[in-house]
């Protein structure tokens, strides 16, 4: 009995532990090598197991600890110009309060990660992912100007409370923290710590993101499962859940090789950044591509594809229309919701139209698949009442 | 019946000169939720120690290797319909296939139930 997928290793690293390590092993999590850490891939006990926890963030609330992505705080004079010469933003747009996706491109418009970016009064503070942090911290501190501070958060926490009872639970710990509307942020006290608390997440459901000191992580972990609606959740649920929600990952989806506009992910690239460079858009690495393949298209694009029977295609799979091989798998696995093996793939433009009929190849065996819309699971975001 | 553990946590019944083949319920537990099986076709030659059966769990596809040498001569049909069988019924309902055994040797470099229970406490 062999697995044929690694996790994400840093090779030849030592793994550090993150602040809730023993807390999870305490749960009786499986802990497995990722992103330079030990972390929790999912819980044992009867309700342990990536699709009883997947189902639980579903319907009630899960708590998954993401403390190992990167937690930046810029800060300094004329910060916007300069985080604007690196990243494809418009922080004029981005108020106070406000949380916005973005990416990191290099020079040729390749991804170098994806990213949050949200404005705090004086700077702006960035959650950027585990495996790919120092990297990132590298390409900042490289490209910003000497007078910008970049501040790697390392002693905070950040913990994800996701699903349809999440509101209602943390409700209970934080006053006002469910007037928070998705990708809104602000400023609260969580059993007397202070925390930031964001409505958003990576399930595709309603949800918090919570940074908080290191030190108070495994208390109010205590304090958040210790709510009837909430259970911890691994790393596998949160694979599982972010497919079925139809949100690409990091070096899978996307990648150097891999353009933005390839990817779909356009609204990275704010509006006021697409204009051709002589009517004020461009200036962020990579421009040039980025604008010309929005105006001019790309020769594969990034789709969702629904499987039929029970064989999951996994990353790496080749799709094929007919006889030829017109693309490849970047995620892949079945879905809980759906009881149907699902993928994310990047197919040659021409099929990638919804519901064009391909074939994707599974040990020799070619599997019927159609080109669908995602996310295959509807979101479930609280954008007000 | 005698039965017979491998290192790679696979389980083998012998009746005879028929023998029955399984994953353990330790290998379940590592897998979790197994969503489909892939096993061989009836009449499949297979070798001992090289890949028999495919297990697809939510998370990642695992290779079963044949624990002796022999051929195919059955396959359980319930795995097609029901592959969850295999987490809830490792060791019983949830076998994978049968087969002949060309050299019963084989089985002399296998675990017995207590030394198998040993390998997994020291894992």
């Amino acid at each position: 009995m062999t697995d044929h997928d690694a996790e994400d290793h840093v090779e030849d690293l030592p793994l550090d532990a993150l602040p809730l390590d023993a807390w999870h092993r305490a749960k009786g999590a499986r802990m497995v090598p990722f992103a330079g850490y030990e972390m929790p891939i999912q819980y044992t006990g009867p309700f342990g197991g990536i699709v009883a926890e997947h189902n639980w963030t579903r319907e009630s609330a899960g708590l998954f600890d993401v403390s190992h992505m990167g937690q930046l705080l810029l800060s300094g004079p004329g910060l916007d110009a300069a985080v604007e010469a690196v990243l494809p933003i418009d922080l004029a747009t981005l108020k106070l309060g406000q949380q916005r996706y973005s990416l990191l491109l290099d020079e040729d418009g390749g991804v170098l990660d994806d990213l949050m970016v949200s404005r705090w009064p004086d700077a702006l503070y960035l959650v950027v992912n585990g495996a790919t942090k120092w990297d990132d911290i590298g390409t900042l501190r490289e490209a910003l100007p000497d007078d910008i501070t970049l501040n790697h958060m390392d002693d905070y926490a950040l913990l994800a409370l996701q699903g349809p009872k999440a509101a209602e639970a943390l409700t209970r710990h934080v006053r006002g923290v469910e007037a928070l509307t998705f990708m809104k942020f602000g400023r609260f006290t969580l059993a007397g710590h202070d925390v930031t608390i964001a409505r958003a997440g990576y399930t595709g459901e309603d949800g918090f993101e919570i940074s908080l000191p290191a030190h108070a992580a495994a208390e109010i972990a205590d304090l958040l499962c210790a709510e009837p609606e909430v259970k911890p959740i691994g790393l596998g649920a949160r694979d599982s859940l972010r497919l079925e929600a139809g949100l690409p990952l990091y070096g899978h989806d996307m990648s150097p090789e891999t353009s933005p506009i390839e990817a779909g992910l356009i609204f990275g690239i704010n509006k006021r950044r697409r204009r051709p460079v002589e009517e004020g858009g461009g200036g962020f690495p990579g421009a040039e591509r980025i604008i010309r393949e929005i105006n001019q298209g790309t020769a594969r694009k990034w789709v969702g594809l629904k499987l039929d029977g029970r064989l999951p295609a996994r990353e790496g799979a080749e799709v094929f229309a007919g006889a030829e091989k017109i693309g490849i798998v970047t995620s892949g696995g079945f879905s809980p919701t759906l009881g149907a093996p699902i993928a994310m793939a990047y197919v040659a433009s021409q099929h990638a139209p919804h519901g064009t009929a391909l074939d994707v190849e599974v040990r020799g065996k070619r599997l019927a698949a159609t080109v669908t819309p995602t996310p295959f699971v509807p979101h479930n975001y609280f954008r007000g009442s | 019946m005698p039965r017979y553990f491998t290192d790679e946590h696979e389980w083998i019944d012998v009746d005879g000169d028929v023998a029955t083949v399984g994953i353990t319920d330790y290998a379940q537990g590592q897998l979790g939720d197994i969503v489909f099986v892939e096993l061989p076709a009836v009449g499949t030659a297979i070798e001992a120690g090289k890949d028999a059966a495919v297990v697809e769990s939510v998370k990642a596809a695992s290779d079963v290797y044949a624990p002796i040498t022999g051929e195919v001569t059955e396959v359980n049909p319930a795995l097609e319909e029901d592959p969850a069988l295999v987490n809830s019924a490792p060791e019983s309902d949830g076998w994978f296939f049968r087969m002949t055994m060309a050299d019963s040797s084989q089985l002399e470099g296998l675990m017995d139930d207590a030394a198998y229970k040993d390998f997994v406490a020291s894992l």
